[in-house]
């Protein structure tokens, strides 16, 4: 399993780097004797909406795939991302698809427990130059671009 | 109708060429076929019973002209010269190779079709009124909101790995031909007091082994909102639906164990949080879109044409189609035009390749070069001048198209069955093509009225039973193929499931016990009354006896 980390359209390997982990619910019931956790696991049974503790402390938030097909992660990702505004690393660890990579780089998780390296990565989320929606990422949603064209004309 | 601009082509051309590159790494086994699966569904591709099957998009049931050759195409070189028109409103090949798969999206793609999303656990290509933009009833045309569902659940990043697949339909008239209340999402356009356009916000509704009706969430939802409420809705449903047990998946399951008001809190809560965000679209876009869609340049007509009268005049089969398989249109002096695909004896939903040539030449000359696909399983021709209803009925007759049974009793739908279906536990097409034999006769068809007959294969409902004015769903038996008869259903505005009547039958009996079941309706129906209507005054005990009686 390598760690990889994406930013602007690259994905680096990386090492891990010895975290202490720590699972949301314990964390919440026992915020001091955790004090030294320095990464947040979620289940995707946990319901973010109900969040109101401040997690901007921790490094990174693991997402968890248990099998690929389960995309509640996806979600928890762009709560994270958008309306809890955490800006450190979300990973997502699990079955993780190569095909569904640059999902997941659109709804805000930028590292990745992944079997295959940097390069396929990096290749499976170039697929796509547009998307439709707007996401966590840079990129604008195709609207935007047309209208910006349009003015531009 | 909507053109792709390059951003649509390039999305287009982006995720075929993905495609190709999944095919090659499932055949070399990079990746096994549990991960290929659901990669292959979402591009519309099946293993079915001796074959893949492919499933193309018609979005929201429109095509032109060009697109309906594409089509036939693509059933001449890639399958048997046929394809099959489906509840969807999309269309499915039954046969085609899986090494010639990408050079079919390659081919559909020069005439900007595809099969995105057209299967698998994620937004399906939405539907709507095959009558959008032409019906006497509409209130607004749908077609472009269906449009900007099109493009927003399209690779959608966060929604694509749903608990189940999940199906939008919406309509913009009074008469629901969509059957909006039986979807996961069903939008339906009015207009409040105050004259604002919005929607009515439908969830929860499904067929399947555990069919509801849908409950209505929001009355109105101003259209500008659309996008965010119906994310609101997917990311309600994403985390909190069910994973455990595939048949306790859909929104339907979620929807009935909340309950509907505890539901419509949660999507509320969320609508707020998120409604300020960039998820809508703004006015220009929505204008962008809405363009396409502008009427075509209706000519101004008398809504009589003497031209038509004579011909009704003359011929009665003529007169009758006319009576049978034409809608009232908006514009005076144009009417709408049914294609059957329900010939007696047929398969429902089936054309040749030809028949889509020479319907396709008939969109052209007469219907501004749209063509539209009913959730029946029919095709509409939505602009004819009423002027050139004869010229397009004998054409029609000629390619075998011109059945006059529109909403009558051979009008059926049926799903494949154990004629293509893995799943099925018994056929479905040789019950339809015995019970449209049996009621050949125009003259009784039209007499009887509207009547529908729906008929599944299985209890995964895809031809719609639960719904049918009379239902048939195949059980199996011990190994034996058997039939178990509903009555009481409708998919319209008064949408309701049917109710179970007697006892299974066989392939034989179920025929005759249709037979007896309209029999009986002949006899108790007052003045012009539906069989629906007939059935709901009498009840279902007094149908239950009379099919018993018989028996
Ligand atoms: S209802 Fe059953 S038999 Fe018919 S197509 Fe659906 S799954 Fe197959």
């Amino acid at each position: 399993m390598t760690l990889l980390k994406y930013s602007s359209g690259q994905f680096f390997p990386s090492i891990a780097e010895g975290q202490v982990e720590v699972a949301l619910h314990e964390w919440r019931e026992n915020p001091q004797v955790h004090a030294d956790a320095t990464a947040l696991v979620i289940s995707n049974d946990e319901n973010l909406a109900d969040l109101v503790c401040d997690i901007s402390g921790f490094d990174t938030v693991v997402l968890e795939y248990p099998s690929f097909l389960d995309g509640r992660a996806f979600s928890q990702a762009r709560i994270l991302r958008e309306r809890l505004h955490y800006s450190g690393e979300i990973r997502a660890r699990g079955d993780v698809l190569r095909d569904q990579i640059a999902f997941m780089v659109r709804c805000g998780i930028n590292g990745f427990e992944f079997a295959d390296g940097a390069a396929s990565a990096t290749e499976a989320v170039a697929e796509f130059t547009n998307a439709y929606q707007a996401g966590v990422d840079e990129a604008a949603p195709i609207w935007r671009q047309r209208h910006r064209r349009a003015r531009a004309a | 109708m909507y053109r792709y601009d390059e951003f649509d082509a390039t999305m287009v051309a982006e995720r075929n060429a993905q495609f190709r590159g999944q095919i090659a790494r499932r055949l070399s086994g990079e990746l096994t076929e549990e991960q290929f699966k659901p990669l292959r569904l979402m591009n519309g591709l099946y293993l079915q019973l001796h074959a893949y099957m492919l499933r193309v998009a018609i979005p929201y049931g429109t095509l032109s002209s060009r697109q309906m050759r594409r089509l036939a195409y693509v059933a001449r070189k890639y399958d048997k010269g046929y394809g099959h028109f489906t509840t969807r409103q999309n269309i499915q090949y039954n046969w085609p190779a899986l090494v010639d798969v990408p050079d079919i999206f390659d081919d559909l793609a020069q005439d900007e079709l595809h099969a995105i999303q057209t299967s698998g656990n994620c937004i399906r290509n939405v539907t709507a009124d095959q009558y959008a933009g032409a019906a006497a009833d509409e209130v607004e045309d749908p077609r472009p909101y269906a449009e900007m569902i099109r493009q927003w659940s399209t690779l959608h990043p966060e929604f694509s790995w749903l608990p189940r697949k999940f199906k939008i339909a919406v309509t913009g008239a009074e008469n629901d031909r969509s059957a909006i209340r039986v979807h996961d999402i069903g939008l339906r356009l009015h207009k409040n007091d105050e004259g604002d356009f919005g929607f009515e916000v439908i969830v929860g509704g499904g067929m399947g082994r555990t069919p509801f009706i849908g409950h209505t969430i929001r009355e109105f939802l101003p259209r500008e909102y659309l996008l965010s409420y119906l994310e609101a809705i997917l990311r309600v449903y994403n985390l909190q639906g069910r994973r455990d047990n595939l048949y306790k998946a859909r929104i339907k399951i979620l929807v009935n164990a909340k309950g509907a008001e505890e539901f419509r809190d949660l999507v509320e809560a969320e609508w707020r949080a998120i409604k300020k965000s960039e998820i809508d679209l703004p006015v220009e876009e929505r204008a962008r879109i809405k363009a396409y869609f502008a009427p075509p340049e209706f000519e101004d007509l008398h809504d009589e044409s003497v031209a038509l009268n004579e011909r009704l005049a003359s011929s009665s089969e003529f007169a009758r189609w006319r009576r049978t398989n034409c809608a009232n249109h908006k514009i005076p002096g144009y009417a709408i035009a049914n294609i059957s695909l329900k010939p007696i004896g047929g398969i429902p939903g089936d054309a040749s390749d030809a028949q889509m040539d020479a319907i396709a030449d008939l969109a052209e000359k007469y219907s501004f070069d749209e063509i539209r696909v009913s959730h029946e399983q029919n095709l509409v021709l939505p602009h004819v001048k009423k002027d050139d209803l004869f010229a397009v009925w004998t054409a029609l007759v000629k390619h075998e198209l011109a059945t006059p049974n529109i909403g009558l009793a051979s009008d059926i739908i049926a799903c494949p069955g154990l004629d293509y279906c893995k799943l099925a536990n018994t056929r479905s097409i040789p019950i339809a093509q015995k019970i449209s034999e049996r009621f050949a006769d125009f003259d009784d068809q039209e007499s009887l009225g509207e009547l529908k007959i729906k008929i599944s294969g299985c209890i995964n409902a895809c031809g719609h039973h639960h719904v049918g004015h009379i239902g048939i769903l195949g059980v199996d038996k011990r190994g034996e193929e058997f039939y178990q008869i509903t009555l009481g259903g409708s998919g319209a505005e008064d949408a309701a499931l049917g109710e179970i009547v007697g006892r299974g039958l066989s392939a034989d009996n179920v025929v005759d016990a249709v037979a007896k079941l309209i029999e009986h309706y002949r006899q108790a129906r007052q003045d012009k009354e539906r069989f629906l209507d007939t059935y709901r005054r009498l009840g279902a005990d007094n149908f239950k006896e009379a099919l018993n009686d018989a028996a």
